[in-house]
């Protein structure tokens, strides 16, 4: 077969297997950047077409179109250019740049909002046809118990996807390049004959039709690749055909669905087998292989979905989470990187910074010293990075894993996992010390328990009070996700993404905490320094606390919070495991907020560590902002406490330094950001978002957002275009701490 | 023994080689017109704190250093508590880590001789070249500076000559050139850096109720100081 011309054979010949060609055939890069390319005139020229639409999208409040007459589906839009003679990897979710399309299959009702607070109304035709429709939204609410809905409706349980897609999901969209669609149709097949083998009960039956609908989304992914001209049931025969073909798949995915995160994988490695041989052959140079990449991202930038605007009260900027995991180090102690992982960043100068794709550099101590300096002077100069430990994650998910959304890893086309939104721990205390009742909304939540008696808050009690929540709390997140997972499963399956896995899968459900920092403070607050309760004449509920004394603040390098902070973690997440999981699902858990933060702390009332009501909660794993007033270090040293083996899904921290106190020069800065992220994750830390930045340039581009449309900055576990977030998640990131030297 | 410090700074990236964990000492002899730690001028005020703890919270930030790295001892002027940074020093060298002191070389030569011992860079403030300016900006005396310049040297211990560039002080070329051969004198003489005068202290002095002697001296421009710095002899022939 003349696509596979060249390729070392292997096992991946006679199986699906990526990883193994990827193994067989890939050439580590030593380099530096210096053999990059500039960005072409075509580039430019295109560039130029984007941002404008760009511009005109963040005029319009930040929806350019939506077309309410199409139900989107891989193949129910025509096809769409940005430039068709000019284009070298094509393809749209609609028929037009950055159109919107209404994606009912997770629930009406996100679309009608939708639609309503842009200006549109869903046309009689969608409605037609969803009006018998039922939803994964309709399904997970006839189920939902009333503890349940009383847990979500005061925010101790938020942002479930229970009314829009999952995400989280990364289908191994490399598999179409390297095999074309119709050896994958053909392993299905034979997967699903032997299948039905199997005694023929529910888990069977089951498998059997997600594995029929898998083997129409294939066809449809056909369909819509040849809408644009291309033929993808055979392998890529070079490098553009390979990143096409990619895209292809990534494409048909966000068609089918408007999941939470849709990340990309771990693609750039891959890639770099095709860059290499078509240079080898002389078909490519450096310029038309930087080109091909250019094109990619400029098309990953302008993916869209359409979403409410309390969506991105949550999720601010709007995000995608095209997370691409970049570098890491192989099983065989061989180094992951290769000339495109340096040409995937060299996107963010060739077009500007940029939020998407979520570029994510897999950090580990034996990766070669010129990508690391490279990667962290794209750092310095774009914010626009964040690093993942690739020395904890590979022993647990091999070197072929990538992360979906911003910290969660899983084996590509081999792991999935049930994604679930987050607790919010700091409300938890405050719920335990009101006997259940929810302290904003004297509102009944928990199983009625005495209340905390007395004036001053003792540690011990208070342990114990939490001690009776906590079970209770993980049971009913676990009854949610389960539900969640079971509706989502039957209305709104995941097919294209699934038929870019093996067949069997392991499946993770990922829970979160949010107000991890916040609990810790309070905690140790009541332990250290003296805590009043403030009652609330007319309730009775302890609304208010008053500290008298110092005590020691997570973020500090203080063991003496810190193990507060990484006692409660643990606890909770042994309570989740204690609760059975829907399809056998493996329990995860991640101290990730995203900018729910700002949500969740409108929501939780004032905490002992002296926090006011509604005043935002610390974003991820972070110190409350302004408490970890020890240096940078030991905010790093606090963070990397937290153990990735008791949150095995991730554990975000997003540290922000002023580029003066990184170095006077940016050899030093570089030099000096390799030496912090080598010390971080040395300690066994997970992640870290960088952002190198003055607070000056952050209160200019709030005051003049025009003049910085291009400012991206790290948030948590992801980046945003900071002129996307709203007023009040912008002022939340400018009262963060922002380390300086003096 | 136990001595008294202002604070520590994890991340120190401008006071010696690789990234450093600073620690501010409390106390100082001098009062020079742009200092910009007047918080640390009273050897009453800070925290007291045991050699041995201390060592034991830099080295937290042992995993950063790597090969470049290590501790600075700053201040206020650290050679005012030499006993304290000697044995802090001896316990770090004994941990392989590498010692800067960051002094304005004002101190007892006998003591600051054994604080030398363990002291792998020494990072010198020369504030002005002749005796007149330092008795009126900084109540010290170049004589004594020397000295200690000297002592470095006949010690052997590597040494960069730091010097803050003040608009309108110290800022002429030719002072900037005759700073670079005085510097070069010294054989144990490694870097020489100019330091930009900055304001950021301003709020320190207004919430002290201490009047800041420059405060009508203007910032010095960055590239001016580049500039000035070309007028140096090169510090890579001096390597």
């Amino acid at each position: 077969m003349t696509a596979w011309r060249e390729f070392a054979s292997g096992v991946w010949q006679e199986e699906i297997n990526v990883r193994d060609f990827i193994q067989r055939n890939y050439t580590p890069y030593d380099g530096d950047g210096s053999f990059l390319s500039g960005p072409t005139a075509r580039t430019l020229a295109l560039r130029g077409k984007m941002d404008e639409l760009f511009r005109r999208e963040h005029e319009q409040n930040g929806v350019l179109k939506i077309d309410v007459d199409t139900v989107i589906t891989p193949t129910s839009f025509a096809p769409g250019y940005l430039d068709k003679e000019r284009e070298i990897i094509v393809g749209f979710q609609t028929d037009e740049p950055l159109k919107r399309a209404c994606n009912p299959f997770g629930g009406m009702r996100m679309v009608h909002d939708a639609c309503r607070a842009y200006g549109y109304t869903v046309s009689e035709n969608v409605e037609k046809q969803f009006c018998q429709h039922r939803t994964h939204n309709d399904g997970v609410f006839s189920a939902y118990t009333p503890e349940i809905r009383a847990a979500r409706h005061c925010g101790l349980i938020t942002g479930l996807p229970d009314a829009y897609g999952r995400g989280r999901i990364i289908g191994d969209y490399r598999r179409v390049a390297l095999y074309g669609v119709d050896r994958l149709i053909a392993e299905k097949k034979k997967d699903k004959l032997a299948r039905g083998e199997q005694p023929m009960l529910e888990r069977t039956i089951r498998a059997l039709e997600e594995l029929s609908m898998q083997l129409e989304a294939l066809e449809d992914m056909k369909k819509m690749a040849a809408a644009y001209g291309f033929d993808i049931s055979r392998p890529a025969e070079n490098a553009r055909e390979a990143v096409q073909w990619t895209y292809f798949g990534y494409l048909a995915s966000i068609k089918e669905q408007n999941g939470a995160a849709m990340s990309l994988g771990r693609v750039s490695t891959f890639l770099d087998i095709y860059f290499e041989r078509d240079l080898r052959e002389g078909v490519l140079d450096e310029a038309g292989a930087q080109e091909i990449m250019d094109d990619f991202v400029m098309k990953l930038r302008m993916a869209r979905h359409l979403r409410t605007p309390e969506y991105n009260e949550l999720f601010g900027g709007d995000p995608m989470w095209i997370t691409e995991s970049l570098g890491g180090v192989g099983e065989d102690g061989r180094h992951l990187v290769t000339k495109n992982c340096f040409r995937m960043l060299q996107t963010l100068y060739n077009l500007n910074p940029s939020a998407e794709p979520n570029l994510t550099v897999l950090w580990a101590e034996a990766l070669p010293e010129n990508w690391k300096r490279f990667a962290a002077k794209v750092s310095c100069d774009t914010d626009a990075l964040q690093y993942e430990n690739d020395d904890v994650m590979r022993p647990l998910y091999g070197d072929d894993y990538a992360i979906a959304c911003c910290v969660s890893a899983m084996k590509v086309g081999k792991q999935m996992q049930f994604f679930g939104a987050r607790a919010n721990l700091a409300k938890l205390l405050l719920l335990a010390l009101n006997g259940g009742r929810d302290e904003k909304k004297n509102l009944q939540v928990g199983p009625a328990h005495e209340p905390y008696q007395g004036e001053y808050l003792d540690y011990d009690k208070v342990v114990e009070l939490l001690d009776f929540y906590r079970p209770w709390l993980a049971k009913t997140y676990v009854s949610a996700m389960n539900i969640i997972h079971y509706m989502h499963d039957k209305y709104c399956y995941e097919k294209t993404q699934m038929a870019l896995h093996d067949s069997h899968v392991h499946r993770f459900m990922a829970f979160g905490v949010a107000g991890m920092s916040c609990m810790a403070d309070s905690l140790s607050a009541i332990k250290y320094a003296k805590v009043r309760c403030v009652r609330d004449a007319e309730t009775g509920l302890i609304t208010d606390y008053e500290i008298e004394g110092e005590y020691p603040a997570f973020g500090n390098d203080d063991d003496r919070v810190d193990s507060i902070a990484c006692e409660q973690v643990e606890l909770f997440c042994k309570e989740l495991k204690k609760n059975p999981l829907y399809r056998g699902a493996e329990h995860t858990l991640s101290i990730l907020t995203i900018t729910s933060n700002v949500m969740y702390g409108k929501k939780t009332g004032s905490t002992p560590d002296g926090r006011k009501g509604g005043e935002p909660l610390a974003p991820g794993a972070n110190p409350m902002a302004g408490r970890d007033r020890s240096g940078a270090l030991a905010s790093l040293n606090s963070v990397a406490k937290l153990s990735y083996d008791v949150c095995r899904d991730g554990i975000s921290n997003t540290f922000s330094i002023v580029p003066q106190a990184l170095g006077k020069t940016e050899d030093e800065r570089v030099g000096n950001l390799v030496a912090i992220l080598g010390g971080y994750f040395g300690q066994k830390a997970h992640h870290l978002n960088v952002n190198v930045l003055n607070r000056e340039t952050l209160l200019a581009a709030y005051e003049h957002p025009e003049d910085y449309p291009n400012l991206t900055i790290r948030v948590s576990g992801y980046a945003v275009n900071f002129y996307k977030l709203s007023r009040e998640q912008q002022r939340e990131v400018i009262a963060r701490t922002f380390h300086v030297s003096v | 023994m136990t001595g008294r410090i202002h604070s520590i700074q994890s991340l120190g990236a401008v006071d010696g080689p690789g990234l450093r964990a600073v620690a501010f000492l409390q106390g100082c002899p001098l009062r020079c017109a742009y200092c910009h730690n007047p918080d640390t001028w009273d050897p009453a005020g800070g925290e007291e704190i045991e050699a041995a703890a201390l060592a034991r919270r830099l080295l937290r930030y042992r995993p950063y250093w790597k090969e470049t790295g290590g501790v600075t001892v700053t201040g206020g002027e650290p050679l005012f508590q030499a006993a304290f940074v000697e044995e802090l020093f001896s316990i770090l060298q004994a941990e392989g880590v590498h010692t800067a002191l960051d002094t304005s070389c004002t101190g007892d030569l006998e003591a600051a001789e054994r604080v030398l011992a363990h002291t792998n860079l020494v990072l010198a403030d020369l504030k002005f070249l002749t005796e007149e300016d330092y008795r009126h900006y900084c109540r010290g005396s170049l004589a004594r500076v020397e000295e200690f310049l000297r002592l470095t040297a006949s010690l052997g211990v590597p040494l960069w000559i730091r010097h803050v560039v003040v608009p309108g002080l110290t800022d002429g070329e030719a002072h900037i050139r005759a700073l670079g051969e005085k510097a070069a004198s010294y054989p144990n003489l490694r870097k020489i850096e100019l330091l930009p005068f900055r304001k950021l202290c301003l709020e320190k002095y207004q919430a002290m109720g201490v009047p800041f002697p420059l405060e009508s001296v203007p910032e010095m421009d960055e590239t001016r100081c580049r500039e000035l710095a070309a007028l140096l002899p090169d510090c890579g022939k001096l390597l």
